[in-house]
């Protein structure tokens, strides 16, 4: 199991760097599991709208990739075998919204991927409705035939970019309890969704204490801009950032963040239920730093200043 | 004054291109980056473009001028201006009303872009009628026009997507391409006055100018 986890992991971030290789190799020998992985195969490919969508299998591991590269992240995984488990970090980080608001009503999704979130969510919360916001119809369609991803009268989704969805939802006065971003597939970054006006839209649709967390990035000069971004907006805010990732998950409130006391108790009685998710809540709590770590003067991104792509880059 | 017309054009073509980039921009927060508002982007400036051939083509047929030519780079910065105070309460007008983000987003870049790339479209014919002498040289004169305008064009659309988007937010760029308008209508219109008060001509301006003052 830890051989799956850190071979994972490996494919989730080529970039890794010697030490993990060594872990890695390292792991498999301990639990003489090296024969098993074997080559990816390709299950399904697509070229939709937006991107050339690729499902392979490897074992009883089925992950959805975004480009044709072979070195491209995966952006969704699933282990048929154990398909609640969440095999990402970042995925198991987003859970940590609960502990913010422990039972949201209504949650709004923004990116789909293999729908391991909404699924789960689903099975944790027996009275919540959920919005998922997919722009891609083609991701729908792969998350529902090869990652179980089921709609449903609680689960309900639409094609649409999220940009829209939020501004209109705001307009209709809609309030959600939980708004989860997970738009960024590390290849191009939709930039309308990295901007102060969004986030101060998204605010608007957050009920009082209503939650937002957002995967986004740890890497790149980008981090600060971002950063300051969503400091204007929703200062302070959690800031998980595990050092092996090239992800980090923000978690901000509407509400004043709970303090350390407040966030055990809630870790207590949570941790049993989302167990069988693969999360750890003393992994989690350890992450939950509001610390400021930019550059405070860095520029805030704006719709009239947007360049996230060009950031990433520069 | 070929010179300057052909460097005029260049202007033309480059504010064309940087202002359909930056109208990606401009729509994204209201109608979403999809594939559609694109569309409805390219197609807006096609068509407005193809209707300012067809005005200019006509309009270089009744006593062309270099001043005439200076009004249509003065109307495209008067009508590009707007964009930068007025384009998002258009936005949100039109998003209020339209709930389908397909015919918002092709509302919204009809009403904000129309008028500013039909006028810069009649430069291009405009100028053709302009710089032709004889018929022999005509298509010759015409194929190093568009050669110049599309270099422009190529250009306005790397700098903008490259750099200036980087630099500068997008009303400080809108700003800029209506200050090279601007500046280029200033050029066509010194250079007909020039033009059209041959060697006395700096003592007349020096006249008429102390009459106008008095």
């Amino acid at each position: 199991m830890i051989a799956l986890a850190a071979a994972m992991r490996m494919r989730v971030r080529p970039a890794g760097g010697p030490g993990l290789w060594l872990l890695m190799i390292v792991t498999i020998a301990a639990t003489g599991l090296a024969a098993a992985p074997g080559q990816a195969r390709v299950i399904h490919q697509e070229r939709s709208l937006y991107s050339t969508i690729i499902v392979d299998q490897q074992g009883s591991v089925v992950c959805m990739q975004f480009s044709v590269r072979r070195d491209q992240r995966n952006q969704s995984c699933m282990d048929r075998r154990r398909p609640k488990q969440m095999l990402f970090p970042y995925t198991r980080m987003m859970m940590a919204a609960l502990l913010l608001n422990p039972e949201p009503q209504r949650i709004l999704m923004l990116g789909l991927g293999g729908g391991t979130l909404p699924m789960a969510l689903d099975e944790l919360l027996p009275d919540m409705r959920m919005d998922v916001i997919e722009i891609d119809p083609a991701v729908v369609r792969v998350a529902r035939d090869h990652f179980a991803f089921a709609p449903s009268e609680r689960v309900s989704v639409h094609a649409q970019d999220g940009r829209v969805f939020v501004k209109r939802a705001a307009l209709k006065g809609e309030r959600y309890d939980l708004v989860m971003l997970d738009a960024f597939n590390g290849e191009y970054i939709p930039e309308h969704l990295m901007t102060r006006e969004f986030l101060e839209e998204v605010r608007a649709l957050l009920s009082e204490d209503g939650v937002l967390v957002a995967n986004t990035f740890s890497i790149s000069t980008l981090y600060e801009y971002e950063s300051a971004t969503y400091a204007s907006v929703f200062a302070p805010f959690f800031n998980m950032k595990p050092n092996d990732s090239g992800n980090r998950v923000i978690l901000a409130s509407t509400g004043p963040l709970p303090d350390a006391a407040t966030l055990e108790a809630r870790a207590e009685i949570l941790g049993p239920r989302l167990r069988p998710f693969g999360i750890r809540m003393r992994e989690l709590l350890p992450l939950l730093d509001s610390a400021t770590d930019w550059a405070p003067d860095a520029r805030i991104l704006t719709d009239q200043y947007a360049p996230a792509n060009l950031l990433q880059n520069h | 004054m070929t010179a300057i017309i052909y460097l005029l054009a260049f202007v033309a073509g480059f504010s064309i291109m940087s202002l359909e980039l930056l109208g990606g921009r401009l729509l994204a927060p209201y109608f979403g980056s999809s594939i559609y508002v694109w569309g409805s982007i390219i197609t807006v400036f096609m068509l407005s473009l193809s209707i300012g051939y067809l005005i200019g083509g006509r309009m270089s047929l009744y006593r062309p001028s270099l001043g005439r030519f200076a009004l249509i780079f003065l109307g495209a910065a008067v009508c590009l201006y707007p964009l930068v105070y007025f384009s998002e309460d258009v936005m949100n007008w039109i998003f209020e009303r339209i709930e389908d983000p397909r015919y918002g987003s092709l509302v919204a870049s009809s009403i904000l872009f129309i008028v500013p790339t039909v006028i810069m479209g009649m430069i291009s014919p405009y100028s053709v009628r302009l710089l032709v002498v004889s018929t022999e040289h005509a298509g010759q004169i015409a194929g190093f026009l568009y050669f110049v305008s599309t270099l422009g064009s190529a250009l306005g659309t790397l700098a903008t997507s490259f750099y200036l988007v980087l630099w500068f937010e997008m009303q400080t760029i809108l700003t800029a391409l209506t200050g090279a308008l601007l500046a280029a209508s200033l050029i066509a219109a010194a250079t007909a006055w020039r033009r059209a008060t041959p060697a006395s001509g700096a003592l007349t301006a020096a006249t008429r100018r102390t009459g106008a003052q008095s």
